[in-house]
């Protein structure tokens, strides 16, 4: 009560008063400080935006902000252009089958040994968790070699997958999972940690046992962790041209939309306003993901558990 | 409904960090009982012994005739209330109350008669589709009961049910759950910090301190000969006087008085202990009379408590509420004899 009237009070302080013009100033900053970041991120996107829908002529000739001003020239050409190759529902389609197990895979077995991180006891299981964790310090690119080396010599390379009658992504499945395990096993591992130990203890009087536990109580109350992790998962896998140019390599049968539209400037000659085109194409579905999942960001999900 | 023992009972995360030392204790068929102590004296942690959350490092526990030292939690036939309630936020009250029955494999038709029939004793049926966060303490702490009677179980544990409750809700609940307890006729065994809920609800109290049981009695056993100066001082509110005292064979000599004891003791040091309610304005026959010099005057309505000195010593009395008395004033009190005790000055043990 007396916290609370303490706060109105000061920010009911008087006008013109120093402690006004204080806050006023801070508020300002703050303003200021939200909106400069905005436009940094946004005047470059606005920027691609606007030269994917202006001639090949005008994007090598002027800066995009010229078009904002008459005489407007607008084309749907890049668009058509882009879209008419060949490739892209083939390179779409790859792309789904490569992001959408390297999500799933990784952020599973995430959920499953976050858990035993962060509820069960067992021997030197800081010390593992700590190791797990350090692996995030471990730069991709120095991987590629042994991963590589690892998996010509067991056969794990698309054409020897397509003979076995095995999708041609595993690798690339496997090394996504790889990279993306340490963080989302430290995300899972930190969120779960914070449930109140309450909860499992009563679920264990109640009868339940882990599997109950994790399945019935852990995984409903974690679905705005398990929401952000998969977006960022997703998000990831599928901008990703590196990873998945080393491990299943730029063949238009296996390669995903990253690797296909990477290859426009060099197939088109000068591809730039093609490019410009492509990245917006290659946005939609990140966004979707993001828009429909963004829902789960539900504050306070554990409000009413435990306390008044 | 079974009885519950404590057989020498030990808990010790290190070697030398031992949280309960040596606790025995038989708790009775359909009995109410209360653990009762400061915070950190080991009563939780003889609960949870009890309810299979911490293992038991030494000695053994017995519901009715089994012993349970290494019977998993679910398959010991106890529910247990948290502090905290514990409710699964995700789930209505209703599924939250049909959770443990449902973890049993229970019949739906059987689980919906049972939660509906716990609910309408509880007085949630208004409530059952809600998510706990839409209802209020006193309807959280409910269901965290419900939850627990759904299980019919042989032992009901309670963790400080009602320390989130606000003092009115606490007072009626404290009521709610006697009637319970009557209603349900199965073993309660309840902890808590505070003197009042144990004094009120329990059949028998368990006063702890530093992880030894100190004494186990009934309210009025307790109240009346505590064992030792801990007990004597952890009940009772204001709490009791201590006044260090010299003993020769049946009298005390205090600072600023000297009373005739009704039992002969050794000569030498001691405590001598007497409620505030035995410092009335009522000149004593037997006992003595003393005089204070009133340091504060709590008037309570029906009460009114004087804070003082007599002699050297701090001195807490209970008077008429018509009395006019004043901070500075000298007043002239009574010292009832039949309600004095004497505690031994090194081990702290009451000699009566």
């Amino acid at each position: 009560m007396s916290v609370a009237t303490a706060t109105r009070q000061e920010s009911l302080a008087r006008t013109g008063s120093p402690q006004w013009v204080l806050q006023r100033l801070q508020g300002v900053l703050l303003h200021i400080a939200v909106i400069g970041l905005t436009v940094v991120w946004i005047v470059p996107t606005l920027g691609l935006l606007i030269s994917s829908f202006r001639p090949t002529s005008g994007i090598l000739t002027s800066g995009w902000w010229t078009a904002l001003a008459p005489p407007f020239q607008f084309t749907l050409q890049n668009y058509s252009d882009m879209l008419d190759q060949s490739n892209l529902g083939q390179a779409m389609f790859n792309s789904f089958m490569v992001s959408i197990p390297s999500t799933v895979i990784p952020v599973t077995i995430a959920a499953f040994s976050a858990y035993a991180f962060a509820w069960m006891k067992f021997p030197a299981r800081d010390w593992i968790f700590l190791a797990f964790v350090g692996l995030l310090a471990v730069p991709l690119q120095l991987t590629f070699v042994p991963v590589l080396t690892f998996f010509v010599a067991h056969g794990i390379v698309p054409d020897n997958l397509t003979n076995l009658g095995l999708p041609p992504w595993v690798g690339l499945w496997l090394a996504h999972a790889g990279y993306g395990l340490p963080f989302s096993t430290y995300l899972l591992a930190n969120f779960f940690r914070a449930l109140p130990s309450d909860l499992f203890e009563s679920a264990e009087i109640d009868g339940a046992g882990t599997l109950t536990v994790f399945f019935r109580i852990i995984l409903p109350l974690s679905v705005p962790a398990l929401a952000s992790l998969v977006i960022f998962q997703f998000l990831w896998v599928w901008n990703d041209l590196l990873v998945a140019l080393i491990y299943v390599g730029g063949a238009p049968e296996v390669g995903p939309l990253t690797v296909n539209l990477a290859g426009l400037t060099n197939s088109l000659g000068q591809g730039y306003n093609l490019l410009t085109a492509a990245a917006f194409f290659s946005m939609v579905i990140p966004l979707a993901v993001f828009l429909s999942l963004q829902r789960y960001f539900v504050r306070g999900i554990l409000a009413g558990s435990v306390k008044g | 409904m079974a009885s519950v023992t404590y057989d020498h009972v030990v808990k010790r995360y290190t070697a030398d960090v031992t949280v309960v030392k040596d606790f025995n204790v038989t708790i009775k068929d359909k009995e109410f009982m209360v653990l009762v102590g400061p915070s950190g004296c080991g009563k939780s942690t003889a609960l949870r012994m009890l309810a299979g959350l911490e293992a038991i490092s030494e000695g053994e526990i017995r519901i009715g005739d089994r012993v349970v030292n290494n019977v998993a939690a679910k398959d010991r036939d106890i529910a247990m209330v948290f502090q905290s309630y514990a409710l699964y936020p995700h789930m209505s009250v209703f599924d939250n109350m049909a959770f443990p029955l449902q973890m049993q494999h229970m019949k739906k038709g059987d689980i919906d008669k049972r939660v509906k029939n716990a609910s309408r004793i509880l007085g949630l049926d208004p409530f059952l589709q809600r998510k706990p966060r839409a209802l209020s303490g006193g309807q959280r702490q409910r269901v965290a009961l419900g939850r627990a009677i759904v299980r019919n179980p042989q032992v009901f544990l309670l963790d400080e049910p009602l320390s989130n409750l606000d003092a009115k809700l606490r007072g009626q609940t404290r009521i709610e759950l006697q009637k319970l307890h009557r209603d349900l006729e199965t073993t309660f065994i309840y902890v808590t910090h505070d003197q009042v809920e144990a004094m009120t609800m329990g059949d028998r109290i368990a006063i702890m301190n530093g992880g030894i049981l100190q004494q186990v009695g009934t309210p009025g056993e307790i109240y009346d000969h505590p064992a030792n100066l801990f007990v004597a001082g952890f009940i009772g509110s204001p709490t009791m006087n201590f006044i260090p005292v010299t003993t020769s064979d049946s009298s005390a000599k205090a600072s600023g008085f000297e009373v005739k004891l009704p039992q002969s003791v050794p000569a030498g040091k001691g405590t001598l202990g007497f409620r505030p309610e035995s410092v009335t304005d009522k000149p004593s026959t037997d006992g003595a009379n003393i005089e204070m010099k009133v340091d504060v005057v709590e008037r309570l309505g029906s009460d009114q408590f004087l804070y003082g000195q007599v002699g050297a010593d701090q001195v807490t009395a209970r008077v008429d509420p018509r009395m006019k008395v004043a901070p500075g004033d000298n007043v002239k009190l009574g010292l009832d004899i039949r309600s004095l005790h004497l505690f031994n000055a090194e081990n702290e043990t009451a000699l009566f």
